[in-house]
């Protein structure tokens, strides 16, 4: 029976080396965390930090008991912030359709020209949020409805435009090829050979959407886009909180049941 | 006798709703929604029409943008924002593992388990946006108000998500390490983590990618960062600088997309 006489017969993971790249590592993310630490709160104000328990415990008295007679107020809101969603995603689904086709390797008429386009598009719409769009398209075209709907057709390009030309590169080539033997036309090996693989995917994805949108309809009216953001937006403006509890809920609720009726939408196609 | 008339052309049959009045029947519901829906849409065409000259000019300004005019704004709003995503991304995390961990039903008891679960759905049940006003009338305006909105965000969704990989683990690994007869922490140290381990790099790089996108939308309701310099901007009607800090999102998102990518599959 032999003892263990040098520490290098002992089992271990790693070797010295990466270990010490490791802790070098390690020590970097912390070094890097206390500097931007540092920058951030240059400019805070310790006392309000301090003050915020009791600012809190004061918003929660003035927020219960919700004001529940508001809630008749709220119906056309909802109604409006649904339509936003509804109309949106099917704006976005509509635009993001042919720019997944320009976007897939596999179907794009030029890969040097339109495809690195088409990236483009649904990088730039996927990186700004329908917040953002929203208050432009207030700026532009006047607070409403309509700049709400465009707004979420906008960032809807992106996601399902991605989400799409990625099932669309994924689709299987021997079917494609099949209906080609047939003699079928470009036009028909789409119809034929791609759409029907694509199928499931795309009802999911726009459905999937469709829950995404739901919940950023509620708060595009915080910039003027319509909807139940906008009832939001006048109840703090006032500091009325018994009125945003109940605003909270509808919201909360609304989400929930998107979220409900989706899975279960989804379930069904899939 | 007469031949027996086949079928020239195919049809696929209907694969959801197989009964034809159902179908039809949900094709005019949602006929009518849209109907009702389209009709509730009150636009100001007037209004619309004078906006199109403003829409021109910001597609002018996208295309020219201004990045020198405004250009310590812009900086101000940029190092709030990047600072803010770091550091919330990292308190984030740090406060995800403990409630990811009490979150698996593997290897917590039912009392924690409800309770992290509980924290989740919280979490993700409010939006970064509506979390934010609320955060931003208790600790005053300004990036530290989007650090906690951010990092509170950051839980929800990276618990979750490391909750569920920690269920979907190879329970082996567990038992062999158990049997050696190690305590629960060694359990956790030595069979979980390693097996989650570049999953929840990769899930924190993603966040990191997230919490930046979020950082300037939450600018506009006051929690400091670029969203707050491009509200200012647009209320400005300064379209050329507006457009240049649309294009620094952007080339900052796109970066961090393909970075995050090439050094998540590095590690994996």
């Amino acid at each position: 029976m032999t003892e263990i006489s040098h520490h290098s017969q002992v089992w271990s993971h790693r070797t010295p080396r990466t270990r010490l790249f490791m802790w070098v590592g390690w020590l970097a993310l912390v070094a890097l965390f206390v500097w931007c630490w540092q920058i951030m709160t240059r400019d805070t104000i310790w006392f309000f930090v301090a003050d915020a328990p009791r600012q809190a415990a004061d918003i929660a008295g003035r927020m219960v008991p919700p004001r529940w007679s508001y809630l008749g107020e709220l119906w056309l809101p909802l109604w409006d912030t649904i339509n936003i969603a509804t109309l949106g995603t099917i704006g976005g689904v509509i635009m993001a359709v042919p720019v997944a086709f320009l976007a897939a390797r596999n179907t794009t008429p030029s890969a040097r020209f339109l495809r690195p386009v088409a990236l483009f598009v649904i990088v730039a719409s996927r990186s700004i949020n329908s917040l953002i769009w929203a208050l432009l398209l207030v700026a532009i075209i006047g607070p409403g409805l309509l700049a709400g709907i465009v707004a979420i057709a906008l960032r809807s390009i992106g996601f399902v435009g991605k989400l799409l030309y990625e099932a669309i590169e994924e689709t299987d080539q021997s079917q494609i090829e099949a209906i080609e033997a047939t003699g079928a036309s470009p036009a028909q090996v789409l119809n034929y050979g791609i759409v029907p693989q694509i199928m499931p995917a795309f009802w999911g994805i726009t459905v999937f959407r469709w829950d995404i949108n739901i919940r950023e309809s509620t708060i595009l009216g915080l910039v003027g886009a319509g909807g139940i953001g906008l009832k939001l937006q006048a109840s703090l403006n006032v500091l009325a909180w018994s009125q945003v509890t109940v605003i909270l809920l509808l919201i909360l609720a609304t989400v929930v049941i998107s979220e409900w009726v989706s899975a279960r939408m989804r379930h069904a196609i899939i | 006798m007469s031949p027996i008339a086949y079928p020239t052309s195919w049809r696929r049959p209907p694969q959801i709703i197989r009964d034809r009045r159902w179908r039809i029947a949900v094709q005019l519901g949602i006929l009518v929604y849209l109907a009702l829906a389209v009709s509730t849409v009150e636009v100001n065409w007037a209004r619309v029409y004078e906006g199109l000259d403003r829409g021109w000019n910001f597609v002018l300004g996208f295309l020219r943008p201004d990045f020198t005019s405004r250009w310590t704004d812009i900086a101000k709003g940029l190092t709030e924002s990047l600072t803010m995503t770091l550091t919330s991304t990292v308190v984030g995390v740090a406060i995800s593992l403990p409630i990811g961990i009490g979150a698996a039903r593997n290897l917590a008891p039912r009392p924690v388990y409800y309770l992290c679960r509980g924290i989740i759905a919280v979490s993700r049940a409010l939006q970064e946006v509506i979390v934010a006003i609320f955060l931003v009338a208790m600790f005053g305006f300004g990036p530290f108000a989007g650090f906690l909105t951010l990092s509170f965000a950051t839980i929800g969704f990276l618990s979750k998500l490391l909750a569920e990989d920690i269920e979907d683990i190879d329970a082996g690994q567990v038992e062999a390490i158990r049997a050696t007869g190690a305590s629960w922490a060694q359990v956790v140290n030595y069979a979980v983590q390693p097996q989650v381990m570049p999953r929840l790099i990769g899930l924190s790089l993603y966040r990191l990618d997230i919490n930046f996108r979020e950082s300037a939308v939450i600018g506009i309701v006051g929690a400091g960062g670029i969203g707050a310099t491009l509200n200012t901007a647009i209320d400005r009607y300064e379209y050329d600088s507006a457009g240049a800090i649309l294009l620094i999102i952007i080339a900052i998102v796109m970066v961090a997309e393909y970075g995050s990518s090439h050094l998540r599959k590095y590690l994996q």
